[in-house]
């Protein structure tokens, strides 16, 4: 049965093998099709005039895919190579990730200047813009635009070549793709027009979330079928991570999500759980969201580019595993610390603080194994830029998870809680950890997805290196201060146990920290553009982003004996 | 993948053997510091499960061997700081403010208590220690709308300024022009002379038409001479201090709609004794002491 592979492949055209993908047309055309007449419904008979712009928006967005899907079929579009990888999904993945990114950020510079000088949105004369419309659209702008694109697309990636098998699905990943772009917009412009569902992370409304549930299970559907055809014996550590990350969300979202519209062709829905119970539930699925979509999707991106960049083996096949398993049990039940001190019964937060604690040791795992495999590669941390931002990212990880333990504990909650403490924590992991991981995942996926050598300039990644990390310095410096002083202040007793100081003179006392926090959240942004721009050169092949001409070797390509006609037909 | 067993050159650790997209694990051992610390973490989550409120059961919840309670504990502190506060606050109800100024104890304990309580309930309208600003007025001044008696005070801050109270101080700067009680131009002439009995710079003909219009329309509210009148809650038109601001456009817009400023009655929202502190605040330590 063993095929001369190397012969086979010369042989092959890419004609000869050009595969029709037409599988997935009929059930995403129903999909679509059930959505535009839904959205046509709320049109011309939608119960409240928000929900209006929505439904045009799907209308726009379903008869575009619609008739995408009829062209396509007409003119014969959807055929690929089964010896190739998926990459173009990957390719659109990288510029939705830069775009998101910028968007994000630039909406949390203008939201961080907003807060220092809190008139500028009246001077500009757009006062509507405050800063309740603005927050949201910068978290789910960074967190499910850059975060989300940025997991999408190097998911894909890490699971091809680690299974050495081409995606599963035919045109289902293209369905991921543009329909979480539609969530990103429906979701985001929602928030502008004072659209929300009021839990923090998840707050589109039940039309949008109907549609991420659609979009998700499709995306593990896809995860899930790539694994099961895998060419490799073993599953890789990242898509362990990535599986978890993909199987989880999917939990949080559907059961935090679950609501009764008020009406169906409305915008407006109520939770079932009420009082301390969806309090519970929320943030369950909030602290979980920081869990395993900022944690465990992003340690699937690490455990593949560091080792790839380093070309270093993985230092602990058995940490991998044991802080693989302890993360996602102990994770899930530390939820009830975002709620100390408050109407939650006290034996919750005693547990949500325990295992808090306990989590502190599995999540340095994943640093032990990311920076231990630098070992035998420490040199190159001097000389290659991209892997010193994966590296830095992992340290970050590091202190983002020694400070969340700590901040569990209830006596320092007591101190920290509602302060700016929590904004800087979030920001050392959200900058520092999420940020550069995937700056540095970029910076390795776009040559080798677009062919070239090198990124255009690694002198402007070095920029972008010195930009992020001063920036961030000033943000949870900025923030440390400005937090642990407004808890004292707040807690500040005269004699007689009168309130020191009135909640405005806290405020007051926090504007100088506000103003460092905007300039340092300005210049993580100016570093984004930086990359930005260094990508764009780089898929258009300046500088030292020439193309490569010798060939992927075969040990890179899918395996042979993916195509099982070939190989019986031999 | 390859069979064999094979060795890391730099760390001389054999690795697992398995291989994917040319990256290989290592068999390292885990690091024995990180096994202690977790053990250590997980043994102290035991210990405080078992002190401590943690585990739910069929009926309640286990309540730890130290039977701890927060919400219990709460209780017990806001009753000490109840039966702490309450000689003081029963001598603040009813007091005069003579009686409060020779007691340096109960001043402190009352300007302590105001100034926090001012601090949470008045400065979203009056401005960081009452600086005030525009249409909220300067409680640091010596200028007083209603009075700036301890007494007066205290009966602003109970029963507000226009008000939902039965005896909320009312007084009422009508919408003028909107109304149609004026004609714009006649407006026009009675800025020009509100300007000049404010000491402003005006024009002498229009000031003198105003000068009537004022006498038929204002004086019964703001006073013959336009000094105002405490009962009616007319500001004083001859100083410098604006409530609303002395710029023409200001008057104009003020005599044109009118002005219906409004402070809450507090009676309901805080106890006399507290009313009483907050007013020895005012009156001691910003503007008040008339």
């Amino acid at each position: 049965m063993a095929i001369n592979t190397s012969i086979t492949r010369k042989a092959i055209t890419r004609k000869a093998i050009i595969r029709k993908a037409n599988g997935a047309i009929l059930p995403i055309g129903i999909i679509c099709v059930f959505g535009f007449i839904w959205a046509v419904l709320v049109a011309s008979r939608g119960v409240d005039p928000v929900i209006k712009p929505h439904a045009y928006m799907y209308i726009f967005a379903f008869a575009l895919a619609i008739f995408a899907l009829v062209y396509g079929v007409m003119q014969n579009k959807f055929v690929y190579n089964p010896y190739e990888y998926d990459d173009n999904v990957i390719k659109a993945g990288v510029y939705a990730t830069m775009f998101w990114g910028i968007a994000g950020m630039a909406v949390g510079a203008v939201i961080a200047f907003q807060l220092a000088f809190p008139q500028i949105m009246d001077a500009l004369g757009l006062s509507w813009l405050n800063f309740g419309r603005l927050r949201p659209l910068h978290t789910s702008g960074v967190i499910f635009g850059f975060g989300g694109n940025a997991l999408i697309a190097t998911s894909f990636y890490t699971v091809q070549r680690t299974c050495r098998t081409r995606l599963a699905g035919g045109m289902w990943p293209w369905f991921v793709f543009w329909g979480w772009q539609l969530v990103l917009v429906i979701a985001g412009t929602g928030y502008l027009m004072g659209i929300t569902h009021g839990q923090e992370y998840a707050e589109p409304e039940w039309y949008v979330d109907i549609w991420i549930t659609i979009v998700w299970v499709a995306y593990l559907a896809i995860f899930m079928m790539t694994l099961v055809k895998r060419k490799e014996k073993h599953i890789y550590v990242s898509n362990w991570f990535y599986l978890s990350f993909i199987v989880t969300i999917a939990m949080l979202h559907i059961i935090n999500n679950l609501a009764l519209p008020v009406d169906w062709l409305g915008s407006k829905s109520y939770s079932l759980a009420s009082g301390v119970q969806n309090a519970m539930t929320q943030w369950w699925y909030g602290h979980n969201a920081v869990g395993f979509f900022l944690t465990t999707g992003f340690l699937g991106m690490m455990y593949y580019f560091i080792p790839k960049r380093a070309e270093r083996p993985v230092y602990s096949y058995r940490l991998s595993i044991v802080h693989f398993w302890t993360v996602i049990f102990i994770y899930i039940w530390a939820g009830p610390h975002h709620l100390h001190y408050t109407a939650l019964p006290q034996w919750t937060q005693t547990l949500g603080m325990v295992f808090s604690v306990m989590l502190w040791m599995p999540s340095w795992g994943g640093m032990i194994n990311g920076l231990m495999t630098l070992s035998g590669a420490w040199d190159k941390l001097r000389t290659d830029p991209v892997l010193r931002m994966l590296a830095v990212s992992v340290a970050f990880y590091g202190m983002a998870t020694f400070e969340g333990p700590l901040m569990s504990i209830r006596y320092v909650n007591a101190l920290s809680h509602y302060t700016d403490w929590t904004i800087g924590h979030v920001h050392a992991g959200a900058l520092g950890w999420n940020g550069m991981v995937t700056f540095g995942a970029v910076y390795c996926l776009v040559p080798w997805l677009w062919k070239k050598k090198e990124m255009y300039s690694l002198r402007m990644v070095e920029w972008h290196f010195w930009l992020c990390t001063i920036g961030i310095i000033f943000y949870i410096t900025a923030m440390w201060v400005s937090g642990i002083m407004q808890g004292l202040m707040w807690r500040a007793y005269t004699d007689f146990g009168f309130l020191e100081y009135s909640f405005i003179e806290t405020v007051k006392a926090m504007h100088p920290y506000y103003i460092i926090r905007a300039v340092g959240g300005t210049l993580f942004l100016l570093g984004m553009f930086v990359m930005t721009w260094n990508v764009w050169k780089t898929v258009k092949g300046h500088g030292d982003a020439y193309a490569l001409t010798d060939d992927t070797p075969p040990a890179r390509k899918p395996d042979v004996n993916a195509i099982p006609e070939l190989a019986l037909g031999e | 993948m390859s069979d064999s067993k094979n060795i890391d050159e730099h760390t001389g650790t054999a690795t697992t053997s398995h291989e994917w997209d040319e990256i290989e694990e290592l068999d390292t051992p885990m690091p024995k510091w990180w096994i202690g610390i977790f053990y250590i973490c997980i043994a102290w989550a035991v210990g405080y499960a078992i002190l401590m409120p943690a585990i739910p059961l069929l009926n309640g919840y286990s309540k730890g061997v130290f039977g701890f309670s927060d919400r219990a504990r709460v209780a017990v502190a806001v009753e000490k700081m109840h039966a702490e506060r309450l000689v003081n606050s029963e001598k603040l109800v009813g007091a005069s403010i003579g009686t409060i100024q020779n007691d340096s104890d109960l001043l402190r304990f009352a300007t302590e208590q105001g100034k926090a309580l001012f601090g949470d309930n008045c400065e979203t309208c009056h401005g960081r220690r009452g600086q005030g600003v525009p249409g909220y007025p300067n409680l640091n001044d010596d200028i007083w709308i209603w009075g700036g008696s301890f007494d007066d005070i205290k009966q602003t801050i109970n029963y507000g300024i226009r008000a939902e109270h039965d005896e909320t101080r009312f007084g009422s700067m009508a919408a003028f022009g909107r109304y149609e009680l004026l004609e714009p131009g006649q407006i026009d002439d009675l800025v020009q002379h509100v300007l000049r009995i404010s000491g402003q710079q005006s024009d002498a003909a229009a000031a003198a038409r105003g000068a009537n219009l004022f006498a038929e329309n204002c004086t019964s509210c703001h006073g013959d001479t336009g000094k105002g009148t405490r009962e009616n809650g007319a500001p004083n038109l001859t100083d410098t201090d604006w409530l609303y601001g002395g710029t023409a456009a200001i008057i104009r817009e003020t005599i044109f709609n009118g002005r219906e400023g409004l402070m809450p009655n507090w009676d309901t929202r805080l106890s006399a004794s507290q009313i009483a502190a907050i007013s020895v605040y005012v009156h001691s330590d910003l503007g008040g002491g008339e």
